[in-house]
């Protein structure tokens, strides 16, 4: 085994910097359009009109029982003729694996946060959906004002969990060469023939970055257990 | 010598004292019931008697072995010593004779067949012969806590520790627990029981120990207990009048 | 579109398109099957570890779990793949003469085993902890020793507490092979894509490979429900984590 070149790192720096920034950039972007759409998929799934219910729920299905992998591939190869067939241009625009890997994690994460939106109004109970009801208020405005509200605090953890699965898997992009932080690292470690360094040092950042995330979030979950009726709660 | 026999036994929570110098000696034979206010230490001081928590100070010895000693073999203690829980705790993956066979064959070696038939004359005496092939949750409150108790008793225990055994119960299903044990104490055995039953201490118990703050406030017989309050002390006093109200 | 495309043959080989993409099926499922058998043992293992009496194992048990869950999975693979080796030199002597599909392989099972192994030892104990302290109690109260304990009394009702959090994690497990493309293993979506820049039949390509991943997600589910089914004992519900 050849000494570890801690130097390669420092070089690579502010390389890897860019690379991190487009992770992280990508993750909240996917991350609240996740949230958008995931909760507008959810209240769809829980409409009355089963046609909109059952589409949805095909939806959801669909993008959880295949790879992530595979459908950042699909997503890669059909967005430009999605946007052809919008714009209706003679040929699909260039839009690049950078560009459609927004659409890609938007779509794809809001069949996971569907779920979590959909157990954290579940854990509202139905109490106060009669409650708000009978005080005269309409769907919407229960809806509005009494059940997400709620739903969000108590899913709140689940939430920022599933983010930070998110932050580690857009590091899957990587393998269409967009050069994300994992990109980054693969681009220098290939260039330099520093494997060893380069994915080891990725390791540690993300295992730091997302140990004191979740840390974080355990603790917040612990000061704010609040409101989480055992009998509502499922 | 003492069945059980409790010498300035103390017990920590990080600081807090939940056990204060208990000390106290029970009988072959004779039946004692632990009684006094809710956070008073009765469950952690019987719990300390088979080993199912630790203490800092003072010896317990369970038929002359001693609990706290590390060279112990704490299993096959707690094998001759019988419990029953608040919340009956029955194996709710196993059958009701499965679970009173369990311990038999894996901690004694009984086999299989000895085991069914110990089981089958113990479910008898307890009335559930019938329900021997059920599970758990198939019973009603009264008949788990009386599997339990068969299931106790199939180790043939020298003595058996009952902890609040009706006090998760229906009121409707406390009378038909209170029969078995009492059965169990007009046949000799030795028994220790936390309980707020006092119709039950009246009736069966040979003497009453009332708790509170981790202490032994009193430790007489059960006639001076119920029948003199003017031996009583303040604090007793007050718990009884409590109980007894209703 | 051309759906033909799957009995022409490849440019090198006679083999046909759709022969590759069931050779790829085939590791695919090997791959999760022997990757599963792993993640069991050692997630169980951590578990129990987890919550034992020894404060140090538990503390081990802890570590483990933020370990691996705390790393994405494809620079997990190429720790395993890649950077291994390079620190281990007798390993590296064997990896260099070995066949390399067989190290991609072991590559490949090891750590999606032991990645799943992690989220199964959260679940094995949360499981444990959802029974309570008495279940654990009345069997010490009765004689059992630790290991009979976790034998007998905890284990057995807490695999089927969490069967359908284990549902969950079989049927990740086996999307997860993907990821074993980005070390070269010829698993299926490896070959989905080895046929799309091939053929330019990307289309037809991936719609089969999503058909295929989603029998074999059903197929998983299914036959997890149906185990299920027949470890049912009354009084013992699953803690559903997620609606199907």
């Amino acid at each position: 085994m050849n000494d570890l070149d801690l130097d390669v790192i420092t070089r690579a720096l502010p390389w890897l910097a860019q690379g991190l920034q487009y992770t992280v950039q990508l993750t909240c972007v996917a991350a609240l359009g996740g949230t958008v759409l995931g909760t507008l998929l959810a209240l769809a799934r829980l409409s009355p009109r089963p046609i909109v219910a059952g589409l949805a729920a095909s939806y959801v299905n669909l993008m959880r029982s295949v790879p992530l992998l595979l459908v950042i591939f699909w997503f890669y190869f059909l967005v430009p003729l999605g946007l052809q067939w919008l714009t209706s241009a003679e040929n699909p625009p260039r839009v690049g694996a950078e560009r459609s890997a927004y659409v890609t994690f938007i779509l794809f994460e809001a069949a996971y946060f569907c779920e979590i939106v959909r157990a954290g109004i579940a854990s509202v109970g139905a109490g106060q959906q009669a409650a708000a009801r009978a005080l005269g208020l309409d769907q919407a405005q229960v809806l509005v004002h009494v059940i997400l509200p709620q739903a969000f605090r108590n899913m709140l953890p689940v939430l920022l969990t599933q983010a930070i699965i998110l932050f580690q898997d857009v590091s899957l992009v990587s393998l269409l060469n967009v050069t994300d932080f994992v990109g980054a690292a693969g681009k220098i470690a290939q260039r330099d023939g520093r494997v060893v360094e380069m994915y080891l040092f990725v390791a540690l950042v993300y295992l730091v970055l997302c140990s004191m995330t979740s840390a974080l979030v355990r603790r917040w979950q612990r000061t704010h257990s609040i409101g989480q009726h055992p009998e509502t709660a499922r | 010598m003492s069945m059980i026999s409790l010498e300035a036994v103390s017990k920590w929570y990080d600081s807090f004292k939940v056990l204060d110098a208990c000390t106290t000696a029970i009988e072959r034979g004779e039946v004692v019931v632990i009684c006094g206010p809710s956070g008073s230490g009765k469950s952690t001081l019987i719990k300390c008697i088979n080993a199912l928590e630790p203490f800092q100070q003072g010896t317990i010895l369970v038929d002359g072995i001693s609990v706290g000693d590390p060279q112990t073999n704490l299993a096959r203690l707690r094998a001759r010593v019988g419990m029953v829980f608040q919340h009956f705790e029955l194996f709710p993956h196993l059958s009701v004779l499965a679970n009173l066979n369990l311990a038999q064959v894996k901690v004694l070696g009984r086999t299989r067949d000895v085991a069914s038939e110990r089981s089958l004359a113990l479910l008898d005496r307890v009335g559930l012969r019938d329900q021997a092939a059920k599970f758990p949750a198939q019973l009603s409150g009264g008949q788990q806590q009386r599997v339990a108790i068969a299931r106790a008793l199939s180790m043939d225990p020298i003595a058996m520790l009952f902890d609040e055994p009706t006090s998760a119960l229906d009121p409707e299903m406390i009378v038909e627990v209170l029969d078995v044990m009492s059965t169990l104490a007009q046949e000799g055995m030795t028994m220790l029981c936390v309980t707020h039953e006092m119709g039950f201490a009246r009736r069966v118990a040979n003497r009453v120990i009332f708790m509170d703050h981790g202490t032994i406030v009193e430790d007489v017989a059960k006639d001076a207990f119920f029948d003199d309050p003017s031996a009583r002390t303040a604090r007793a006093q007050t718990f009884l009048s409590k109980i007894l109200q209703h | 579109m051309n759906w033909r495309i799957f009995l022409e043959t490849m440019p090198e080989g006679d083999a046909t398109w759709w022969q590759m993409l069931a050779s790829g099926l085939g590791w695919t499922l090997a791959c999760a099957a022997t990757a599963w058998i792993i993640a069991l043992a050692a997630g169980t293992s951590i578990g129990i570890a987890r919550t034992g009496t020894s404060r140090a194992a538990s503390r081990v048990a802890a570590t483990y779990v933020e370990l691996f869950r705390n790393i994405p999975l494809i620079i997990q693979f190429f720790l395993w793949y890649f950077v291994l080796p390079e620190l281990c030199p007798p390993l590296k002597r064997w990896v260099v003469q070995a066949d390399p599909a067989a190290v991609q392989f072991l590559a490949a099972t090891l750590c999606l085993g032991l990645f799943t192994s992690a989220r199964i030892a959260e679940q094995v104990r949360a499981g444990i902890e959802s029974l309570g302290r008495g279940q654990r109690q009345a069997a010490r109260a009765m004689g059992l020793n630790e290991a009979q304990c976790y034998r007998h009394v905890l284990l057995p009702v807490t695999f089927r507490v969490i069967m359908p959090p284990l549902t969950s994690e079989l049927m990740n497990l086996v999307k997860n092979t993907a990821v074993a493309y980005s070390i070269g293993l010829a698993e299926l979506f490896f070959r989905t894509r080895e046929m799309g820049e091939i053929t330019f039949r990307y289309f037809e390509a991936f719609a089969a490979a999503t058909l295929a991943y989603m029998v074999i997600a059903l197929a998983a589910n299914r036959a997890m429900r149906f185990i299920e089914r027949r470890i049912a004992v009354p009084g013992v519900a699953g803690t559903a984590r997620s609606a199907h």
